[in-house]
């Protein structure tokens, strides 16, 4: 009962923090595609430096994330920016890998008869293997936002919003209202996220079965 | 050059607290991994016996939402039952190890040619004596792989238990921030990567002996 009463007299703020953490996984998932997907397909085109991408975005996921953090506010400075630099960096392996693999996985066959009808290179590229291998991509989508959520739950210790203000205050003054209503929506973000993509993930992989 | 002097300078300061935030470090992610492979383990074992197929998947769909609950959401969480300290930060790496060590070690199990089951059942080998003898050797590289995995995430996200007051690097990462210095935040990175690479050089070796002990001992 008194939870209740605590988000209800709460329920604004809960709602713009819950806001900002949308917007700060939203855009560092975007920043995360739009690097993460170009440098797949390269990955996948070129097998030289397939290796050394591949092994780069793995390192970036060793670090543990406040480390990461922590690296970056001392650059780019304290608040949304860095957190969104974060977001992207954390969700980068999922993503590019994901690719690689979903171009990699498109039958030689598929590719012979796409070649065979008289297609460029990049044409096979644009019209065959990128559409092939969404299912893949789906599944490292899935997996970024899901970490994603969780990197963005850390933002108050580098100065940027998001439900983790909550948390964090909650654990300082060791105030059960507080964590509870700062975690709860916080987990329910990410399993809501986690199962919507999932089925979006099966929606996919059936229309290409 | 002075930045090296400078930093030779600081560990030579700090050389005692750097140490023991270590050994925190390591004491908390080691308490967790040994608690998650005695559990988890001999339930993955035990789940791949059951035939009860709706609290199989109730499992694995719980330790599915147990990984997707954020790291820092997860440690909050533990406060309101178990304090500030080195028990909310041991008990929520340990949920955190849940899926990856249960789900390696049932398909470890699964994958298991059940020919071989049987032959065994044949030769009057009783339930007990196939586990041990039979499906837990060949299991043992998934087995071993969803430890090492799990090890070397537990030491990454040990790191956020110094927010529960536990200690550890992240308490070094975390004091860096708030003082915004470079040579605190670098010394907690590094150390904890150090750490986690050290930890799954040592896991291979210990894996590779024991197979090679395995192979060595199975001639007859």
């Amino acid at each position: 009962m008194e939870f209740i009463q605590y988000i209800g007299e709460n329920f604004t703020d809960l709602l713009s923090l819950a806001g900002t953490h949308i917007l700060l996984v939203v855009a560092g998932i975007c920043l995360a595609l739009i690097i993460g997907f170009p440098l797949g397909i390269i990955a996948a085109k070129f097998e030289k430096v397939a290796p050394v991408i591949l092994s780069l975005t793995n390192v970036l996921q060793l670090i543990p994330s406040i480390a990461m953090l922590a690296v970056l506010m001392l650059y780019f400075g304290l608040g949304n920016l860095t957190m969104t630099i974060g977001i992207c960096l954390y969700s980068l392996m999922p993503i590019v890998r994901n690719t690689y693999v979903g171009i990699k996985e498109v039958k030689a066959g598929i590719l012979e008869a796409g070649v065979g009808i008289g297609m460029t290179s990049m044409q096979v590229l644009t019209k065959v293997q990128i559409p092939l291998s969404i299912p893949f991509l789906m599944t490292g989508l899935r997996v970024a936002v899901v970490i994603a959520v969780s990197v963005a739950c850390l933002g108050p210790y580098i100065g940027a919003g998001g439900l983790g203000v909550e948390i964090a205050s909650g654990i300082n003054t060791l105030d059960t209202m507080k964590i509870y209503s700062g975690v709860i929506p916080a987990a329910l973000l990410a399993i809501i996220a986690d199962f919507v993509l999932g089925k979006i993930e099966k929606k996919t992989k059936k229309r290409l079965a | 050059m002075n930045v090296i002097t400078d930093y030779i300078e600081y560990w030579q300061d700090r050389y005692d607290s750097i140490l023991a935030y270590v050994l925190q470090h390591i004491t908390i992610s080691f308490v967790a991994i040994v608690l998650a492979v005695v559990i988890i383990i001999p339930l993955a074992i035990y789940m791949t016996k059951m035939k009860n197929e709706k609290v199989k998947n109730a499992i694995f769909s719980i330790s599915n939402i147990l990984q997707t609950i954020p790291t820092i959401a997860m440690l909050a969480l533990m406060i309101p039952f178990l304090g500030i300290g080195f028990k909310p930060a041991v008990a929520a790496l340990f949920l955190y190890a849940v899926l990856p060590l249960l789900r390696n070690t049932y398909s470890g199990i699964k994958s298991i040619d059940q020919s071989i089951v049987e032959s065994a059942k044949g030769m009057g080998f009783s339930a007990f004596q196939r586990i041990l003898i039979i499906e837990m050797p060949l299991a043992f590289p998934y087995i071993m792989s969803g430890i090492r995995t799990t090890s070397v995430y537990i030491i990454s996200w040990a790191e956020l238990a110094a927010v529960v007051g536990a200690g550890g690097l992240g308490d070094l990462i975390l004091a860096g921030i708030g003082f915004n210095d470079k040579k605190m935040i670098f010394t907690g990175t590094i150390l904890s990567i150090l750490i986690a690479l050290f930890l799954d050089v040592v896991l291979g070796r210990v894996e590779k002996n024991i197979l090679k002990k395995h192979k060595g001992g199975s001639t007859i």
